[in-house]
């Protein structure tokens, strides 16, 4: 049993004075991953802005993988996996830290059609990405090809449609979206 | 019919009692008269002292857990468990629809009658007895083993899988746990020459407690086991089986469980103070007094235990029973038996003597044999540590 | 002649005394061993993820109390500091400090809640855990001085806290900060070196760190494995950069350590608690802001180290008054992806301990 010291305190304690230089998750800018992602696996990348890399979706997998095993990238922790609905295409959202680094990324990917939208599974990379993975299906009805149990983890089997989509609605309360959607 | 005439019993008593109201040939009423009576007076005794333990055990349990306990009904909540009765008679009473109905209902029965059965020996007092049975201790043990039957049945009867686990660790409890309690009563035969009751608690000139440390530890402990009583509560095990072998029971049956259940903790103290603290002898107070007293004693020993033990697992129970339980009662039964050899007819000072030799044995065993049982972590039989085997998939 | 057997199946929930709510499992036995393990969720879910893209984004708040309802406060947290980097508001000090009190009485609160019921798993009938509940009492008791409410608490808002600390609360937490380290030695003493908890926690449900790691297991179940990964120190949020506190590792990952970690990291909250007491400034509690937040559009991913793990909020903002996507990384649905290596192998009676020393919160499992 031990109480590990692993920083001696990150700042002091001066009330109402910010401390310079604190530690923190860093994230990495998207466009600097990006270029790193294309020296290797070539056109993979979308987009990258600031904050995001956005991927395309068969290659996701391999992505993950390359973020995962890339020495100094390192990215060994799968903080979430979000889906969301943006109506002409869905985005999977992955949130991902390095716990021996300390910096962070969101890789982002874009799949477009309503039925069954796939995306490759990542649990291979992380297993983290086993329930998460369930959710987002269940939910959100994004199809997580090469996952070995994908059934619904919220909601019972046969329920009608996927809740979180922005066009679903509640059979017996039609309702439509105030703020258009 | 001799047997319950002998000695100086409260059967004979009111026998004579009432023989001398009847004509002579008569005196089969007198039996019949003097039996009911008996019973009616020993039964509702024990029901009341019985509501009274679970009165207790649920104050003293909230003593022990920094909270009131039940203090609404009647003053300071006295009579709970008259309320508790109400509404277990009042409740809906569920036989699950693929349980075995005959036995479903029988197990309760089979469950409550032994303890009854077991105070048909007990001396609650001086010449207090309704028979002195010469095997008493092994009518009172083989008596004991009967309610696991009935637990059996239960879990059986219900068709219910935690009920059927709870069940069969019944089972192997009472396997596991008969033999040290039955051994380590064997010392005390020894000492004493006799398997009655009463000749035990007459034969005790120092409590068999001072004299017996190590067999009152197994005693207790096996005891403990054999009642469901924490840390050994396996049968029932809420955390983990619900509530066990009595998890589809309801309203009465259910509550005749509760009730021998706790009933048998009492008969348990009764036990243990007649045989390790010489029953109802005592100064100045009246014995049946001195005998309630000690019977509650054991009871508070039992609900302390209660109040502050985590539960074993079953195979650490087991081990338990046969590593460190059954050698000790057999070391008690070779020290006891050597010393019974080299003093046939002890006097007091004898004892004393064979009291230190024992507590010094008992110290001894208890240290060793729990240096040498201690848990070691147990590696589990299946590891699976592929990094893609997901949650749930076959 | 062999005997013949086989395997039982059992459904442990959704009603059942030590699923820490309606859980289930299906548990496959071979007599008292486990086989196989398959977890069946859903049945709190409350669809809160939809609920919020119909709400405004300070009443969410009032959602996010009842996804983890026994660490409420950093279910807020999270929520707010969510929202604040979607919008760019930063509170005032003393609002942040409040926060911080407020986040570390609720991780006093939500360990003693898990001590106490991994105890009640262990079969110690209810003392444990009505020792844990008298100071988690207090506990609630300061919060109800703070906001009025005691479980679903919605004191943190955007921008801050909802009101400052009325004057009875300080000498209140005085007291509580006098009287719990006694409190915290008391549970110490009875429970870490008895023989039965030993024996039954100690090199069971061991998890290795890297599998944990891939698995994205948070909180104090990956400190256990010697991982010393605490979003406090590593991401520091709120005003934790300027307290001094250590992380809790503890190094063979088993019951046993996951328990112990946790009542170490009650004292080191306390020792958080401390500092903010004596260095709380004076000042607002809350920043300014119209009672309708309207965020640009955009998105942000707020995470704080709840009791349970890593609480994070992914909120997409379209520039409405409400979230266009409100996504919960919830740390006691993510914790249970290891559940069949945790239990695959051991008794039944191991399975209880084993589950609860994950310290899971089902409405936050489900949500």
């Amino acid at each position: 049993m031990t109480v590990s010291r692993l920083e001696s305190a990150p700042g002091t304690a001066v009330p109402g004075r910010c401390v310079q230089g604190r530690v923190m998750t860093q994230p990495l800018t998207g466009e600097v991953l990006a270029r790193r992602i294309k020296e290797v696996l070539g056109g993979v990348v979308d987009d990258a802005n600031a904050t995001d890399v956005w991927v395309r979706p068969q290659s996701v997998l391999e992505v993950c993988r390359f973020l995962k095993e890339t020495p100094d990238l390192g990215f060994d922790f799968l903080n979430s996996i979000s889906g969301v609905d943006y109506v002409e295409y869905f985005e999977v959202v992955y949130h991902l830290t390095s716990l021996v680094y300390n910096h962070s990324t969101v890789v982002k990917t874009r799949v477009y059609g309503r039925e069954e939208p796939t995306v490759p599974s990542v649990l291979p990379v992380w297993r983290g990405a086993d329930l998460q993975e369930r959710e987002v299906y269940d939910l959100m009805g994004i199809v997580f090809a090469g996952h070995p149990n994908l059934k619904r983890i919220m909601l019972w089997e046969g329920f009608p449609g996927h809740p979180l989509r922005r066009d679903w609605s509640e059979p017996d309360y039609p309702y439509t979206w105030p703020h258009g959607g | 019919m001799g047997e319950l005439l002998a000695g100086n019993s409260i059967y004979r008593n009111v026998y004579i009692w009432v023989e001398g109201l009847l004509p002579t040939g008569w005196q089969w009423v007198a039996y019949f008269v003097a039996g009911f009576t008996i019973m009616f007076l020993l039964l509702n005794a024990f029901l009341v002292l019985t509501m009274v333990y679970t009165y207790m055990e649920r104050r003293v349990l909230g003593r022990f857990q920094g909270r009131l306990g039940p203090n609404r009904v009647g003053p300071f909540g006295i009579l709970q468990p008259v309320a508790d009765a109400i509404k277990l008679l009042t409740k809906e009473d569920i036989v699950p629809a693929v349980a075995d109905r005959w036995v479903f209902n029988l197990a309760p029965v089979v469950f409550f009658v032994p303890t009854v059965l077991v105070l048909g020996v007990v001396p609650f007092g001086q010449n207090s007895f309704l028979a002195d049975l010469n095997v008493g201790i092994l009518y009172v043990l083989a008596l004991s083993s009967v309610s696991t039957l009935a637990v059996f049945m239960a879990g059986w009867a219900s068709a219910n899988r935690f009920a059927l686990f709870g069940s069969m660790r019944a089972v192997a409890t009472l396997i596991s746990y008969e033999l040290p309690v039955l051994l380590s009563m064997g010392g005390v035969l020894m000492l004493v020459g006799s398997m009655s009751l009463v000749r035990i608690v007459e034969g005790q000139r120092i409590p068999f407690l001072l004299l017996q440390p190590l067999a009152f530890l197994v005693f207790l402990a096996g005891i403990s086991a054999e009642l469901n009583r924490a840390p050994f509560d396996m049968v029932e095990a809420e955390s983990e089986l619900v509530s066990g072998f009595n998890t589809e029971y309801s309203g009465m049956k259910y509550g005749l469980f509760a009730l021998a259940e706790f009933g048998n903790v009492l008969v348990a103290g009764a036990i243990m103070s007649v045989v390790f603290l010489k029953g109802w002898e005592g100064p100045v107070l009246p014995s049946h007094l001195w005998f309630l007293l000690k019977v509650f004693f054991f009871a508070f020993i039992f609900v302390w235990v209660r109040a502050t033990l985590p539960r074993l697992r079953i195979d650490q129970m087991m081990g338990f029973a046969w590593k460190f339980l059954f050698p000790l009662s057999l070391v008690n039964l070779v020290v006891t038996g050597a010393e019974v050899a080299v003093w046939p007819e002890a006097t007091t000072a004898q004892l004393w003597v064979m009291a230190v030799i024992n507590w010094v044995v008992a110290i001894v065993g208890v240290v060793v044999f729990s240096r040498l049982v201690r848990q070691r972590p147990t590696q589990p039989e299946v590891r699976v540590f592929s990094s893609a085997a997901p949650s749930g998939a076959r | 002649m062999p005997l013949r057997t086989e395997p039982i199946t059992i459904n442990l929930g959704p009603q059942h005394p030590s699923t820490h709510g309606v859980f289930r499992l299906r548990v496959t036995f071979d007599g008292e061993v486990i086989q196989d393990v398959e977890p069946v969720f859903g049945y709190l879910h409350r669809g809160s993820e939809k609920l919020a893209e119909e709400r405004t984004y300070t009443q969410v708040i009032t959602l996010t109390d009842r996804l983890d309802y026994v660490a409420s406060m950093t279910s807020n947290q999270a929520y707010v500091i969510a929202c604040e980097k979607l919008t760019g508001i930063h509170p005032p000090e003393r609002g942040l400090y409040l926060r911080v009190i407020a986040a570390e009485l609720q991780r006093v609160a939500s360990h003693l809640v898990a001590i106490g019921f991994f105890l009640q798993d262990l079969g110690a009938f209810a003392t444990p855990l009505m020792y844990c509940f008298r100071e988690r009492e207090r506990i609630l008791d300061l919060f109800e001085m703070l906001c009025g409410a005691r479980i679903t608490l919605s004191y943190m808002r955007i921008g801050g806290v909802f009101q400052d600390a009325p004057e009875e609360f300080w000498p209140a937490l005085r007291r509580f900060l006098d009287e719990m380290p006694g409190y915290a030695d008391e549970l110490d003493a009875l429970l870490s070196e008895n023989e039965v908890v030993v024996a039954r926690t100690r090199g069971i449900g061991v998890l290795p760190a890297d599998l944990l790691i891939n698995a994205s297991a948070t909180g104090p179940v990956l400190r256990a494995s010697g991982v010393a990964w605490d979003l406090r120190k590593k991401d520091p949020y709120d005003v934790y950069d300027r307290l001094e506190f250590d992380v809790v590792t503890a190094s063979r990952s088993d019951n046993y350590d996951r328990y112990y970690v946790r009542l170490q990291e009650i004292r080191q909250a306390l020792r958080i608690l401390e500092q903010c007491y004596r260095d709380i400034p004076e000042g607002p509690v809350r920043a300014t802001l119209s009672n309708l937040v309207r965020p640009p559009v955009g998105e942000a991913y707020g995470r704080v180290e709840s009791p349970k793990g890593e609480l994070g909020y992914y909120l997409v903002s379209d520039g409405s008054i409400s979230p266009y996507r409100c996504r919960v990384r919830s740390p006691s649905l993510i914790n249970l992806t290891l559940l069949r290596e945790l239990l695959m192998g051991w008794k039944l009676a191991d399975l209880v301990v084993s589950f609860g020393s994950i310290d899971i919160n089902m409405g936050e499992v489900d949500r």
